[in-house]
């Protein structure tokens, strides 16, 4: 071997390249990634700040501390359970079940979450429930570690009792107005479940009876106000990210029993355990009828099907961000098409809002960009998640825990960028997910795959907490501290309204009109549109 | 077991050739997550389908961060000593490891949901591939022929024989 190194004795020039020749890919590899990574954060970079979408927490509400509030729940039912454990009272069958639960499966969190959240310095000092079995269950449970809680058999004796500052309403639909104005009237604070009325007439009353004790915290059970990506949402429409929004599709997908309200009926439900006239109220009187009782979301005498019920929530949501108020025109249709069980509400139904009046700002010539039509379709008989959408001209947002936004090929707004390449419209320029640590402008389909479709979870700080909680949570801060709730009086009469003119189209057939100069559901002459509302035959 | 075979040169041009495009894959790889701030393997552990409980685990709050940092490491440690030939051996079983815990939490057996990929998998996929191209690295190592730990063969042969 040929040697004239003295530095590498016995190393020839050849030996030297193959031993060193690594070192240059290894450069190169590297420059490569580093620049490309670089690259890329400078693009998300530039996105971010020009889209300028702040990842939004709601305002956090005041302390709860003080004199703890005296609390009474009307109407322990499923929600009423859910509803108590976010107010911090659980029965002892449900800490022993999900006990056993974590036991099994270690990733089972919810005695975790429930034991870790933050006590809301209440007392729960009175239910009533016409079910003896529930009331009781509720009583075994909640007389405990000091807390002192009555039973009472009318929702009349809870709220004058004396005992109880605030009431908490789950109970079937058209209960709701009746109970909270009495509430209301009688200075009681109230959380009321939606929707928050069963009849058009009532959802006057009610925001009457509001409106004349102002002294009283009204707030209704939307709790997907206190979602964080609703809210950064909000903050993407205000920013004008979307363009001009023509068109929202929201749905709701179910396809088993109990999401279709075939809920389980107690073997001990008789006329001796359950206080029948009370259940039914103002509802056509018929003898006692068990399925009824268990299942009166699926006839209009008690609840109001998909409109009322469901519809409610995906309505709320979109109200809460765009603020666009009551449609000034709905048509609906549907049927019974999978649960024929005697139920006179449909399973399938959708209903069209139109709003021809509201723009939400655009980026094309003024005058262009006004009107707005949303979407409502659902169906008991299929669960596949078509999720929420809002199609701008400039942009579509995904919506749900996660927020995803995928500019328009054909976008005003986004055209150079489009055009430069520094926009895909097939990759989202902005996805917003609350459980992550940050924002991601650029993102895989893989990072979408894994996105979170849940909606009974927020996310604060990264950490899972349960959206109910923290609106019952806004609701009692409102008591003590003052403020409006998140879904007050007005957001709820929006909500009642719309809900009752979706169950007015079904009903009627044909395209139902509202009257914004004088706040009504415009009529034809003789037309008793409560009483259609609530005709309880098959259509 | 390789000192005893021959190689002719192309054959070892050919390891090498390997070698290399595994080193550089794996650097590759290493550099963008380094420099990606919000890269995290979260996502991936998260939604394992194998060895569930134990991936969960490695993604839970106390885990990840370590997990994400030993992730970075190793992939540039391999990549690195992959490419200039040095402790090609250990790489490549640190390479492997690793390999392999990528295969297990989405691994394409059958009855398996395999999620969003780049190709039809059956049992066999890249990931698998690339692990069997690092035994045969470890088997057959390239070193002392293209990389650095050829100065320290030489420098022992120069020396052993004064």
């Amino acid at each position: 071997m040929s040697n004239d190194k003295k530095l590498f004795k016995g190393f020839s020039r050849r030996d030297l390249l193959k031993s060193l020749a690594g070192v240059p890919i290894l450069g190169a590899v590297w420059y490569a990634g580093l620049s490309n990574t670089e690259k890329a954060k400078l693009e998300r970079e530039f996105l971010l700040e020009k889209l300028n979408i702040k990842a939004t927490p709601p305002p956090d509400s005041g302390p709860m501390s003080g004199e703890p509030l005296r609390v009474g729940l009307i109407g322990f039912g499923i929600r009423g359970e859910q509803l108590m454990r976010s107010l911090g009272f659980a029965t002892q069958e449900w800490l022993e079940d999900m006990a056993k639960s974590s036991a099994e499966n270690p990733n089972d969190k919810r005695l975790e979450d429930f034991k870790a959240q933050e006590n809301l310095n209440v007392k729960l000092t009175a239910i009533c429930d016409i079910f003896d079995v529930r009331a009781e269950k509720a009583l075994r449970s909640f007389n405990s570690n000091g807390n002192t809680c009555k039973r009472y058999k009318s929702h009349l004796d809870l709220i004058n009792s004396g005992e109880v500052d605030a009431v908490i309403i789950s109970t079937p639909d058209h209960w709701h107005a009746p109970m909270a104005k009495v509430a209301v009237e009688a200075g009681v604070h109230v959380y009321l479940e939606k929707p928050m009325t069963h009849t058009i007439q009532e959802t006057y009353e009610l925001r009457d009876a509001v409106r004349k004790n102002p002294g009283v915290v009204f707030a209704v059970g939307h709790q997907h106000r206190q979602t964080q990506s609703f809210l950064t949402a909000m903050d993407a429409i205000a920013k004008n990210t979307l363009g001009h929004i023509s068109l929202i599709m929201t749905t709701t997908n179910r396809n088993d029993d109990n999401g279709a309200w075939q809920y389980e009926i107690h073997p001990d439900a008789s006329t001796s355990t359950i206080d029948w006239n009370e259940f039914l109220g103002t509802a056509p009187q018929i003898p006692f009828n068990a399925e009824h009782f268990f299942r009166w979301r699926k006839w209009w005498a008690y609840g109001s099907g998909l409109s009322g019920d469901l519809l409610t929530h995906d309505y709320d949501r979109i109200n809460c961000i765009l603020k666009m108020g009551i449609p000034k025109y709905v048509s609906a249709s549907g049927g019974i098409y999978t649960h024929r069980d005697g139920r006179n509400v449909p399973d399938v139904m959708h209903i069209n809002m139109e709003f021809p009046d509201f723009t939400s700002g655009g980026s094309q010539e003024a005058g262009k960009e006004k009107g707005m039509t949303l979407v409502y379709s659902a169906t008991l008989g299929n669960q596949f998640d078509r999720g929420t959408l809002l199609m701008g001209h400039d942009a579509s947002m995904e919506l749900g825990n996660t927020l995803t936004i995928y500019a328009d090929p054909r976008s005003t707004k986004y055209r150079e960028l489009i055009k430069e390449g520094r926009i895909d419209p097939k990759v989202p320029i902005y996805q917003y997910d609350p459980s992550a640590n940050g924002v991601d402008a650029v993102t895989s389909a893989t990072a979408k795959y894994f996105a979170d479709k849940g909606l009974l979870w927020t996310y604060r700080d990264g950490k899972r907490v349960d959206s109910t909680f923290l609106h019952i949570r806004e609701w009692l801060s409102c008591i003590r501290n003052g403020g409006d709730p998140s879904c007050g009086i007005q957001e709820g009469f929006e909500e009642a309204i719309t809900a009752h003119m979706g169950g007015l189209s079904y009903k009627i057939g044909r395209k139902i009109e509202w009257d914004e100069e004088r706040e009504a559901i415009i009529a034809l002459p003789g037309e008793d549109l409560d009483a259609i509302l609530l005709n309880n035959e098959v259509v | 077991m390789s000192q005893t075979i021959k190689l002719s040169t192309a054959q070892t041009s050919a390891l090498v050739l390997m070698r290399l495009f595994v080193g550089w894959h794996f650097l590759y790889e290493g550099v963008i997550k380094l420099y990606s701030p919000y890269w995290t393997a979260k996502g991936y552990l998260l939604s394992a389908t194998y060895m569930k409980s134990f991936f969960q685990w490695l993604a839970g709050e106390s885990m990840i961060s370590i997990v994400d940092t030993m992730n970075i490491a190793a992939l540039l440690l391999v990549g690195v000593a992959l490419v200039i030939g040095f402790k090609t051996k250990l790489a490549s079983i640190i390479g492997i490891g690793l390999l392999l815990l990528y295969y297990f939490a989405h691994p394409p057996f059958p009855g398996y949901p395999q999620g969003i990929t780049e190709g039809s998998y059956w049992i066999v996929n890249k990931n698998l591939i690339e692990a069997a191209a690092l035994m045969v690295i470890f088997l057959f190592p390239t070193s002392t022929h293209f990389g650095l730990e050829r100065l320290f063969v030489k420098k022992q042969v120069q020396t052993s024989t004064p």
